[in-house]
Formats: C-alpha cells, structure tokens, sequence
C-alpha cells in the first residue's frame, strides 16, 4: 500500500462522510431556487445533524437492541460502500474487497436493517415504511445489478475501480447500452434514494411516505446517524453513477498527487452538475401513487436488460 | 401480348367498371372482361404448350407449365364465377341488399382481384409476388364487407389484420432469400429476386438463412391458404362477403396461395437437400385436414361449413406437395383443378339456395330438391363431388394421395382416412336433409340459371374419368418441374 | 475494443432506439401518443436508411429514403391523426395483459430474435448485419402489441410498426430490396391505409365504437 493509495482512501472515507450533507444540501438548494423559494444555505443539513446530535435520546419502551444497533450498522454500511466506489481514485486498498456485486448486496444490508429497525417497535407506520421499502428494493435490486452487468461485460470484470478505469480508457464511441443503463441507472437511483416520483423526501404525509416512514421513531443521534447515513446513500449512489457514465477525472497510481489534487474538483463539480440535475428532476415530476412504483422500477429494469440485449448484439 | 392482354383486360375492366359498374349492363361487362382475359388465358396455353415455357419482358414474367395452368384455371372460374354474379347480384340488388355505389365497388374490384392473383402467377419476381398477394387481399377486404353487416365487418377486419401479418412474415421470407440470393449471385439489383435466377443457383443458397426463410414464408402464405393454425379468418370471410366473393376465394385465391409457397419450396428443397420443408409441409396439412374435419360437425352456417371444408382440401393439398415426387405432385396439381371448379360450383349453387330461402343457416334450407331440382341436385352432386365419390375427378386425386401416402409415408395414412371419413359423415350429414328434407315451401315457378354449376361438375366428371392426355402430359411437366424427394 | 466507424456507431444507436420505440409503443396507451412515436420510428429508419446510402453509395437506397420520408413520417401519421380526430379515439382501454408482464414477454421475445438472428448475421456480409436481430425483434414486438391490444387503431399502428421493421430488417441485412419490390410495397401500405380508413368508418358507423370488443361474435360456436 502506498502512501498515495492510503491518503486517497482515507480522503474517499472521510471527504464522503463529510461531503454528503453538503451535497443533500445543495441539492435542496437547487429544488428552492428552481421553485422560487429563497434557498436555505448549504450548512443546514450541518446544522440539524449538530442539533439532533446534541440532543438525549428517546426510546420506545419496548425498542429491542436491534432498534439501537441499526442506525451504527446502516451508517457504517454506507461509509464502508463509500470506501469501495471509486469517487476520487481507483486502485485503491478497500476497492479489492468487494466488486459491484458485492456492493449491491452491501446496500442491500443496510436496507435489511433499516426495515427491521422500522418494524421493531410496532407502530403501524414503520410496519408499512418497511413494507413499501422492501418492495421498491426487491425491484430496483435487479435493475441494479442488470446495470453493473452492463458495465461489466463492457469492461470484462465486476470490480467498480477496474470498470471505471477501463470506461475511462476507452476511445470515445457510441454506446447505446450505455446510454439505456444510464437512464435505469437513474430510475433506480431515485427509487433508492427516496427521491421524487417514487418518494417525497420533503413530506411528511403519512399515506404516501416511504424513508420517512420508517425512521419516524427515531430521535436524537439515531435520528441523526440515519439521516446522515441516507445522505451517504445518495452521495454514493451518485459516485457509483460517475465511476459509471462519466468516469473520467478520478486518480489513480499513474497520475500521482496531482491526479488526486485534480479529481477532488473535478469531482465537486461533477456533483453540483448532478444535484442540480437531480432537483430539476424532481421538479419536473409528480409524485407517483405507490402502485404505479413497480411499473416505474420494472422500466428502469427494461431499459437494463435492453441496454445488455443491445450490447450482447451490437457492441461485440 | 398474351400477357398484356391477360393482365391489362382485368386492370382496365377494373377501371371502367369503377365508373359505369352500376349500370344495367354492369355485370355483362364483367362477364365481357372476364371472357377477354379467359380467351388471352387459352391463347398463351396453347403458346407454352406448343413452344415450351416463355420469359417475357427482362424476365419479369415466367410462364412454364405449373402456372400456366393455374393462369388457364383462374381465368376459366373468373369467367364462370362473373357469369354466375351476373343474376346473383341482381337479386341482391333487388332484395336491396345493395346500392348503385357497392355495386360498382363490387364490380370494380372483382376485376382488380383477377388482375392481382393473374400477376401473382405470372409474374418472376418473388417481391413481386408478394405485392401481388398482399393487393389480392386488400382488394377482397372491401368485398367481403359489402353488406356492412356486423359480422361482415367483423370478417373483414379478421382477413384483412390475420392476413396482413400474415403476408408481412411472408415478406420476411422473401427478404431472406433474396438475402441468401444476394450471396450466392453475388450481385446485387433486380435478378436476385427473379424466380428463374434463383432456381438456377438454388444449390449455393445458404441453408440456414433459406430454412429460416421458408419457415417465414409457410407461415405467411400458409395464412392465406388458410392452413391451421392461421385459418381463422377463412370461414368468417368466406361466409360473411357476397357468394361469387366466397368462391372465388375459396376456388381461386387459395390456389394462388400454395401456387407462392410451391414456388418457394422448389428453390428452398433445391437448396436444403433435406426433408425440412417437405415435413412442414405434411405436418401443416395434416393438421388442417383434421381440425377442419373436426370443425365441420359443428357448423350450422351452410357457407362455412364449405369454407372449412376448402380448409381441409387445402391440407390435403399441402400434404401432397409436401410429400413430393412426381406422383404426388400430379396429385396436388389434379386436386388443386378439382377442388377449385367443384368449390365453386358448390357456392353457385350454396348461394342460390341461400338466396331462396332468405337464409344461410342449415336448419332453415330444407327440400331444395322439391323448391327447385336443378339448385338441389346441383348441391347434392357437388357435394358427393367435394367427398371424393368415385366417377368424380376429386375422387381420382384423393385416391393418387392417398396410395402415394400408403407407400411414402404410412405414418400419415390413418390420419388422411379418418379426416377424409369424418368430414364424408359431416358434410353428407348435413347436405342430405337440405336437398331431401320436408319443407312447406312451393316449387319455385321457373328454374334458375345454374349452367356454370353444371359446366364445372361435369368437367370434374370427365377429369374424373378421363385425364385427355395433353393435360396429363402438361400435369406430368408441372409435377417434374415440381420435383421433390 | 471498438474500432467501428462512426457512420456505423450511429446506425447502431438508430438499431437501438428502434428497439426502445418499440417497447415505448407496447407500454403507450394513448393511441395520438402510439401515432407519434410511429412517426419518430419512421424518422429514426429514414436517417438510418440515408447512413446506409451515405455509405454503400447505393442511389436507390436514397429513392427509398426520400419514400419513406414522405409515406410513413409525413403521410401515415397525418392521415392516423386525422383519423383519430374525425373518429374520436385518443385511448386504448386497459391492455389484455398487464403492462409489466407485456414487457417481460416483450424481453423475451428480444432475446428469441437475437437466437434467431445469429445464423443469419453470421454469414451476412454487410457491415450493419448486427442490426438485423433489432429488425426481427422490432417485427416481433409489434406483432406482440397487435396481440395485446382491444382498439383497432392502436392494432393498426402496431401494424405499420411491423412493417418499419421489416423495411429496417430488409436494410440490415441486404441494404435494401430492389426498387421495384419497394415501391410496390410502398403502394400497397398506402393502398392498405385507405381501406382502412374506410373501414374503420364502416366499423363506427355499424357499432358507434372502435372497440375490437364488438368484433368478437364470430366464434365457433355449439
């Protein structure tokens, strides 16, 4: 391990952890501006995280240690997954641990956990947060991989790092299977993430709730952790899109301290373009009712499979 | 000039009868187009008969011994078929079923449809083909939807969206070969699709792409032949639309549609070496024969119980060219002449009979014999004709089948006797109570014209009984042509 | 990994967007949106047919392009709209199968088009012959839709989709059909859209819909 490597990974653990409130609020930023709201300032999600941390935690009567453990477990989840996705560098020592698949199923935990956590109590809305939770999961999971399986077979191996570094190699070309996966990508980052048309991260209206459903009973540094932890999420869920469909910028061995001092703008850039492509998004749609949630996720997994189909006949 | 006459007499007929078709000497102008284009029919016979087969206009067109029949045979039951429109339509008008305005439309595109089927047989281009076949149908969806009943136009949406798809895989088909043709010529341009070119190299055609080919092409022109699976359209169309309509379809366009897939085996048999297509072909045929046997107990529509009975000819027709070899070939090509005069013959006299009892259902015909003799007994001996009894020449043809089956394929003659057995009980069952029954109805006061019904079973007779031997020499060329394993 | 040239990278994107119209149309129930998206489908095959004469330098192929042009994006969907219009049709009712299991029929039949056009491309020799399984899956698909569909209108649509497949597929693989076939193809859509035309007034006027529905008393019956 290199010194390079270890300062670059550390920087990935400890820049995303802290980079990510920033980045939910610039997205909510965006959403203001783009609705003629005055926009609060980028430190406020800081600023309720500091609140709620300096607060004493209430626990249901009868919450299990479950109840307890799962906002560490979900938030150290989420900071482990940050250390795997290549947002500033590639070749990097966490990155051999697991591949992209192993990173779904590592998602997949942190939503296993949330959904306990939500039902450990009993109370009737994290019952059906949970419900609503796993079922948007167990469809955007496929599309999920079905989009690594993409890249993976464009690139000839499922570890992000190296499916990053072979994208960015490439000589430019038209990849329509990309183009289709970008887009179910995207699908599957907003169902995941709680975001517009599936969920409305800015309501409380029990009905129609999904995230918020489920962490309604938590208070104080659990609350806090949670959040913190979606905002990771969604941080993360934006990085795995750059190593993707636009992985050029992020350092590796070869390009040197320089490389690392230029992905890090380049990658504060790439995000502003993203969370303001986000909260366009989301102003432009309307929330769906939660049955029309599955046709949403089973298009996203239609444009994965058609993105694979058209790559297995065009691009080999 | 044969040619131009055989097809331009229709093309032009179509046109005037589109302006003056409701007059009163609209339907002798029909019959009068239709005698044009039959006596061309004769002349360019006796010119392929006497000289051997022609290539006319850049190749374009190929006339050889297996089509020039079927030109000869269209031509003859168009013109027998307008002579039979000819009162038919009248009491239609009379009735008033139908206006001055469907009655050009009728005429018109009566007209129109000989022209496209007459092109489909001639002509050398398998796109051309194709365009033929898919006019023929747009051409007759109008018709059979003249009366705007319900269920006429019911059966007109049925033909025109099962055949339309159904023509659409055919041209798939047709893309393939002329794909694989591409290939083996070498060059690209207008001969690759020409019948003639790709017979001549039918041996360097890539076989995979040819299989996938025929497949394509069964199923598209198998449609319009109406082959089960893909015969849903057939009975609606033949039982909705006006009874000249039902029988040129059934005696007519049928025959065109097997004439198109024959064509395509002999290039894709050529090509394969192997039993592919000749095995679809059975399979297809056989699995006609019986679900149309098995259909027929269940009619109660006078028309369709005959539309599926074209269904089952049309099997064993398909099931004869399938197995192959001259005989069966000669079979095939003596089936598809019987059926189509004796078919059409029968919905002559269908079509009186319904006409007279202001009825298609079975139960309510009863007593033609006493109505009217001559439409009874017509039916009758059609009948007994489209069973296959023996002076008559469909007999002759189910019998060279069905002995070639014995000794090519055995597996498929209990198959062929027990199709042939119950659609015998089916049809017999139901015929013999409308010609004999009881009816209280009186004797109609004078007969109705029923010549081209007896014309037609009497040649089938004497085919029956005696093949002159131009024809069988004429056939023995067709079925060479044919060829097989 | 991808030395293709970019006039064919561009046909192969063409090849996939076709592929995602299709399945836009097998999900769209809004028969004006179905029209449009036909005439998208027509726009995306003429650009792909002039890619193909821009590279062959075939003349013919820019004759058919000009024809497709003019037929199936100006001519078949205004004559459609004009329908749609004068007969009051702008939904399709609930499809026979659900949307979602429509797709997931849908995908299998791509991955059955692909199979199928895998001995076919393997001995092509023209440099577009990847897209021929998009050609037999778009064919496939519209025949899907026509399957799953009530209203005659969107069947009709479906049905001329199916027909821009089989011009696309006819393209691939042999850079098109001669010009004698094509153009009388070309006459006998036109020819089939003004009879339908006509009938589907014949329909209305008989059962006051459009609604397939109606069409279903001619059955085998005991």
């Amino acid at each position: 391990m290199t010194p390079l490597a270890a300062t670059t990974q550390l920087l990935e653990i400890v820049g995303a952890a802290l980079a990510a409130p920033a980045f939910l609020g610039w997205v909510n930023q965006c959403r203001a501006w783009l609705q003629n709201r005055r926009a609060p300032s980028l430190m406020q999600p800081y600023r309720g995280l500091r609140k709620l941390l300096n607060k004493d935690a209430i626990l249901a009567t009868n919450a299990s240690p479950l109840f307890r453990a799962a906002p560490y477990v979900v938030f150290a989840t989420m900071l482990v997954a940050a250390a795997i996705i290549p947002s500033m560098g590639t070749g990097l020592p966490m990155s051999t641990a697991a591949d992209g698949i192993a990173l779904v199923g590592l998602l997949a935990t942190a939503r296993v956990f949330l959904s306990l956590a939500a039902m450990d109590v009993g109370t009737a809305f994290g019952t059906l947060g949970a419900r609503r939770e796993m079922m948007v999961g167990f469809l955007a999971e496929p599309a999920l991989l079905m989009v690594l399986f993409v890249a993976a077979m464009l690139s000839r191996t499922t570890s992000l790092p190296l499916i990053a570094e072979t994208l960015a190699g490439q000589a430019p070309a038209l990849y329509p299977s990309l183009a289709f996966t970008a887009v179910a990508f995207l699908l599957v980052m907003l169902a995941e993430n709680a975001r517009l048309p599936i969920d409305n991260p800015a309501t409380h209206l029990e009905l129609t709730m999904i995230h918020e459903a489920m962490i309604l009973e938590y208070s104080a540094r659990h609350l806090a952790l949670m959040e913190w932890a979606a905002a990771l999420k969604l941080f993360n869920y934006a990085c795995i899109g750059f190593a993707l469909f636009v992985p050029w910028g992020a350092g590796n061995e070869a390009s040197g301290p320089i490389g690392l001092l230029l992905a890090v703008p380049l990658l504060a850039i790439k995000l502003a373009i993203a969370g303001a492509a986000l909260a366009l998004l989301e102003i432009l749609s309307a929330k769906l009712r939660v049955f029309r949630a599955p046709e949403f996720l089973a298009t996203a997994f239609l444009l994965a499979v058609l993105g694979l189909l058209v790559h297995l006949l065009l691009e080999t | 000039m044969e040619l131009i006459l055989l097809l331009g007499a229709p093309v032009i007929g179509a046109l005037v009868l589109a302006l003056r078709g409701d007059r009163s000497y609209g339907p002798e102008v029909n019959a009068g187009f239709s005698a044009v284009t039959f006596a061309s029919a004769c002349a360019l016979a006796v010119r392929v008969v006497s000289y051997g087969p022609l290539l006319l206009y850049d190749e374009q067109f190929v006339i050889d011994a297996f089509n020039v029949f079927l030109v000869a045979l269209t031509a003859f039951v168009g013109l027998t078929t307008a002579l039979f429109s000819r009162p038919y339509m009248r009491v239609e008008v009379a009735n008033g079923k139908l206006g001055p305005g469907r009655l050009r439309l009728y005429h018109s595109m009566y007209q129109l449809f000989t022209a496209t089927m007459l092109l489909a047989l001639t002509t050398n281009n398998l796109g051309l083909l194709w365009v033929a076949m898919e006019a023929a149908t747009l051409s007759t969806v109008l018709l059979v939807t003249l009366y705007r009943t319900p269920a006429s136009l019911e059966a007109g949406w049925k033909y025109f969206i099962l055949c339309g798809v159904g023509i659409a895989q055919a041209l798939f088909g047709t893309m393939l070969l002329y794909f694989a043709a591409e290939h083996a010529l070498g060059s690209a341009g207008v001969t690759a699709l020409l019948w003639t070119h790709l017979a001549a190299v039918k041996g360097q055609l890539e076989p995979t792409v040819v299989a996938l080919a025929f497949v394509f092409l069964l199923v598209g022109y198998g449609t319009k032949v109406g082959l089960a699976p893909l015969h849903n359209w057939l009975p609606d169309a033949h039982a909705e639309g006006p009874t000249p309509i039902s029988a040129v379809l059934s005696g007519l366009l049928l025959n065109v549609a097997i004439y198109a897939i024959v064509r395509c085996k002999i290039l894709v048999e050529g090509s394969l070496g192997s039993a592919l297509p000749s095995q679809m072909m059975m399979g297809f045929g056989l699995a006609s024969m019986l679900l149309a046997a098995f259909f027929l107990w269940r009619q109660r529509d006078i028309k369709r119980l005959f539309a599926y009975s074209s269904i089952e000819h049309m099997g064993i027709v398909t099931f004869a060219f399938g197995m192959g070899g001259p005989i069966a070939n000669f079979a095939a090509l003596l089936h598809m002449t019987v059926h189509s005069l004796t078919k059409s013959a029968i919905f002559y006299a269908v079509g009186h009979a319904a006409q007279k009892s202001g009825s298609q259902l079975i139960e309510n015909i009863r007593g033609l014999v006493t109505i009217s003799p001559t439409i009874g007994w017509g039916l009758m001996l059609g009948s007994l004709a489209i069973l296959g009894m023996p002076p008559f020449g469909v007999f002759a043809s189910e019998f060279l089948v069905l002995t070639t089956a014995m000794k090519q394929q055995p597996w498929a003659t209990p198959f062929l006797l027990l199709a042939l057995g119950v659609a015998f009980a089916a049809i017999f069952g139901k015929v013999q109570p409308m010609v004999f029954g009881e009816t209280t109805a009186r004797r109609l006061p004078h007969p109705p014209a029923l010549l081209p019904v007896f014309v037609h079973l009497g040649l089938v007779l004497v085919l029956g009984l005696w093949i002159p031997p131009y024809l069988a020499a004429w056939y023995h060329d067709a079925a060479r042509l044919i060829g097989g394993p | 990994m991808h030395p293709l040239p970019f006039s064919l990278q561009l046909l192969n994107a063409c090849a996939a967007l076709l592929l995602l119209l299709s399945f836009a149309m097998l999900s769209q129930r809004r028969t004006v949106n179905l029209v449009n998206l036909l005439a998208v489908q027509g726009s995306l095959l003429v650009i792909a047919t002039l890619i193909v004469a821009w590279r062959t330098g075939q003349p013919h192929l820019y004759v058919s392009a000009l024809l497709t042009l003019a037929l199936k994006v100006f001519a078949l969907p205004m004559l459609l709209h004009r329908l749609i219009r004068r007969l009051n049709v702008w939904w399709d009712t609930e499809p026979v199968i659900n949307p979602s299991g429509t797709m997931l029929i849908g995908l299998l039949v791509v991955v059955f088009s692909f199979g199928l056009a895998q001995p076919i491309s393997a001995v092509a020799d023209t440099a577009i012959r990847s897209t021929l399984g998009i050609a037999i899956a778009v064919i496939l698909l519209s025949f899907l839709a026509m399957i799953t569909r009530r209203k005659a209108m969107s069947q009709v649509v479906a049905f001329l989709s199916m027909e821009n497949g089989l011009f696309f597929g006819a393209m691939s693989a042999t850079y098109g059909m001669p010009m004698v076939v094509e153009l009388g193809v070309a006459l006998d859509v036109l020819v089939a859209m003004l009879v339908l035309g006509v009938f589907f007034f014949q329909i209305r006027e008989q059962f006051d819909s459009l609604d397939l529905y109606h069409l279903e008393s001619l059955k085998e019956r005991d």
